[in-house]
């Protein structure tokens, strides 16, 4: 088992904070630990055989390879948030290397901690080598004192290789003041498989992001799964995109959100350029507290032989569901809640259970709280 | 039991009960038969506390406690119960979770219960969705096993339901109303809703009602009335004012 993370000066509150997006300081189930508090890397280390975690830096210092991956899926000129990153001289941020058939069962933490009122920027490279099988799960959060200007920018190039699998689990537990700008995009080899996992149960000001996977394998698989509630003045602009180029390819783009008086916007788009691909998109929504969910699905096929489809439904909670469990001695809080909580439930096929388990104890913390 | 006093109700605009006069005591079973569309589910799921049943007047008392204006869920908590023949599907929700959630500190072995009603392995599916009409009054009996109604409704627990089905149901049923118990032991009551009268082959029943037009129009013996009904149609019900 690798070490104990040193634990960071941090507040009681606040490392319950790191608690709920995911991070277990006691590394009791984790085989590796990236953890960067505003710009210092504070842990990077990783027990399995075969799986590298290194700063951005020590990465580059050691593997000079690297340069043929970074910013290769991810232009630096896409945006101002790219350009950010890209100007920095001291890049920071973490290189997760899974070498050729290693594995791990269980997940590498990488913890982003902002405690200060600036902009954090990271740049990530993340490569499961051919058969390789990778499991991530990242906590985004910050202190809960931190108050205007603070800001996150992430850039994160995923390569899933042939025959391997990399699992990413983003949970963000931000504070209302926040600012949040991930950009990333994943290449993904012949059978390669891509899982791509979002949850945001907390308040932020503003997430924007839209991560493109372009299955360039014959065979290849990428799902993804955004669940998402949006308090009163969080702005989500959320999406998922998948281009399937390999032959057989496909994408599932699952959503869940809800709209507690803030705005989410649901973007989705699938590309089949290739006969033979498939591709599912599907977002539901549902509005508990006037505010605004806007789904955008988009699916785009060029070709005979490959099959789209999508589906979109935004809604309320059903007066008949609620008082069927009131019916069963639930009062109506608690019926309502349990109706929330089996709409988030949303189950993805190839978790591991652990990464399951983490999601679902994110979504029940959120569940206490009556959402 | 329970108490309904000169009850009238209304959905929207529309008064659909009216005058109901109802009683039925401890240990009881009644059976509840009517035309379709004649207000007898309706009946049900104001004695429940449904919101979209309104009473304008009357009303109804149970265990001695005037439950009229009380919310669905107090009068679970006092011990009435349902079994709905088309309860609503509820997306993310598993059967196996809303059987802890009504088990509360109960402490039942949820997995033995299921395994009674063949329903062990609907635990981890979402609740009704895909469910066989076998399935859904199986998964609303095993509810109620958890539940332990003192009071409980039936609507049409046969509807939709195969023969062996209806065995394995009507014996679950006859079990939580105590039916295997003797006579003056007999502790909870019932209300049935039947159209084809299958289910009374499993449970003893005291008295029959049988509704038309939103009221109570004739009270008797429920198999007398169901031959009646069998023979001769709802037609002579429809006339009839005997009480």
């Amino acid at each position: 088992m690798p070490s104990h993370v040193n634990e960071p000066e941090l507040s009681k509150v606040d490392q319950e904070r790191l608690a709920q997006s995911g991070i277990d300081l006691t590394m009791k189930n984790r085989c590796g630990s990236y953890l960067q508090m505003d710009q210092d890397i504070v842990h990077a280390e990783c027990a399995q055989e075969g799986i590298e975690v290194l700063s951005y830096k020590k990465a580059f210092e050691k593997y000079d390879w690297l340069n043929d991956y970074a910013w290769k899926v991810v232009s630096p000129e896409k945006d101002d948030v790219t350009k950010y990153v890209a100007a920095q001289k001291d890049p920071k941020g973490y290189v997760i290397i899974a070498h050729e058939g290693s594995s791990n069962i269980l997940p590498i933490q990488a913890c982003l901690y902002l405690g200060r009122g600036q902009i954090q920027h990271v740049h990530n490279i993340i490569i499961a080598e051919e058969g390789a099988e990778l499991h991530i799960i990242s906590g985004c959060t910050s202190g809960a004192h931190v108050g205007k200007g603070g800001a996150h920018y992430g850039i994160s190039e995923f390569y899933v290789k042939k025959d391997a699998k990399i699992s990413f689990t983003m949970i963000h537990n931000w504070t209302e003041d926040i600012e949040v700008y991930p950009r990333s995009a994943s290449v993904i080899g012949e059978n390669g498989v891509f899982l791509s996992n979002y949850v945001c149960m907390q308040p932020v000001k503003k997430v924007q992001m839209y991560p493109t996977a372009t299955l360039k394998g014959d065979n290849s698989v990428a799902r993804f799964s955004t669940i998402v509630i949006a308090s009163k003045e969080s702005f989500m602009d959320l999406g998922s995109r998948a281009i399937l180029e390999g032959k057989g390819a496909s994408a599932e783009l699952i959503t869940r959100a809800i709209t507690k008086g803030g705005t989410i916007i649901s973007r989705g788009h699938i590309n089949g350029k290739t006969a033979g691909t498939r591709g599912h998109l599907e977002c539901k929504g549902l509005i508990l507290q006037d505010g605004r969910i806007y789904a955008i699905p988009e699916i785009e096929g060029s070709v005979v032989g490959t099959e789209l489809s999508h589906e979109a439904a935004v809604g309320k909670l059903a007066r008949d569901e609620i008082e069927y469990l009131m019916s069963r001695g639930l009062d109506e809080d608690e019926a309502t809640a349990t109706i929330i909580r089996g709409f988030l439930d949303v189950k993805i096929t190839g978790l591991p259970e652990s990464l399951q388990k983490q999601i679902d104890a994110i979504i029940d913390v959120a569940e206490k709280s009556g959402f | 039991m329970l108490h309904i006093e000169d009850l009238h109700v209304k959905i929207g605009e529309k008064e659909v009960l009216h005058d109901i006069n109802l009683h039925i005591n401890e240990g009881e079973t009644h059976v509840l038969m009517g035309p379709n569309g004649s207000g007898k589910t309706t009946l049900l799921m104001t004695i429940m506390g449904f919101t979209n049943y309104m009473i304008t007047e009357g009303k109804i008392v149970y265990k001695g406690e005037d439950v009229t204006r009380m919310h669905a869920h107090e009068r679970a908590k006092r011990g009435i119960g349902m079994l709905f023949q088309r309860p609503p599907t509820i997306s993310g929700l598993k059967l196996g979770k809303l059987l802890t959630a009504i088990s509360r500190t109960k402490n039942e072995n949820i997995t033995e219960l299921a395994r009674s009603v063949h329903m062990d392995k609907f635990l981890e599916r979402d609740i009704n969705k895909g469910f066989s009409g076998g399935e859904i009054k199986r998964s609303e009996v095993l509810q109620l096993m958890i539940q332990k109604p003192d009071f409980i409704m039936l609507d049409e627990p046969e509807s939709g339901v195969d023969l062996e089905n209806i065995s394995l149901i009507g014996t679950a049923i006859g079990s939580l109303l105590e039916k295997d118990r003797h006579i003056i032991k007999r502790q909870k009551s019932g209300l049935v809703i039947t159209h084809t009268g299958y289910i009374l082959d499993y449970l003893e029943t005291d008295r029959g009602h049988v509704m038309c037009d939103g009221q109570i129009k004739c009270h008797g013996n429920p198999r007398e009335i169901l031959q009646d009904i069998k023979q001769r149609g709802y037609k002579e019900c429809l006339e009839c004012r005997h009480t």
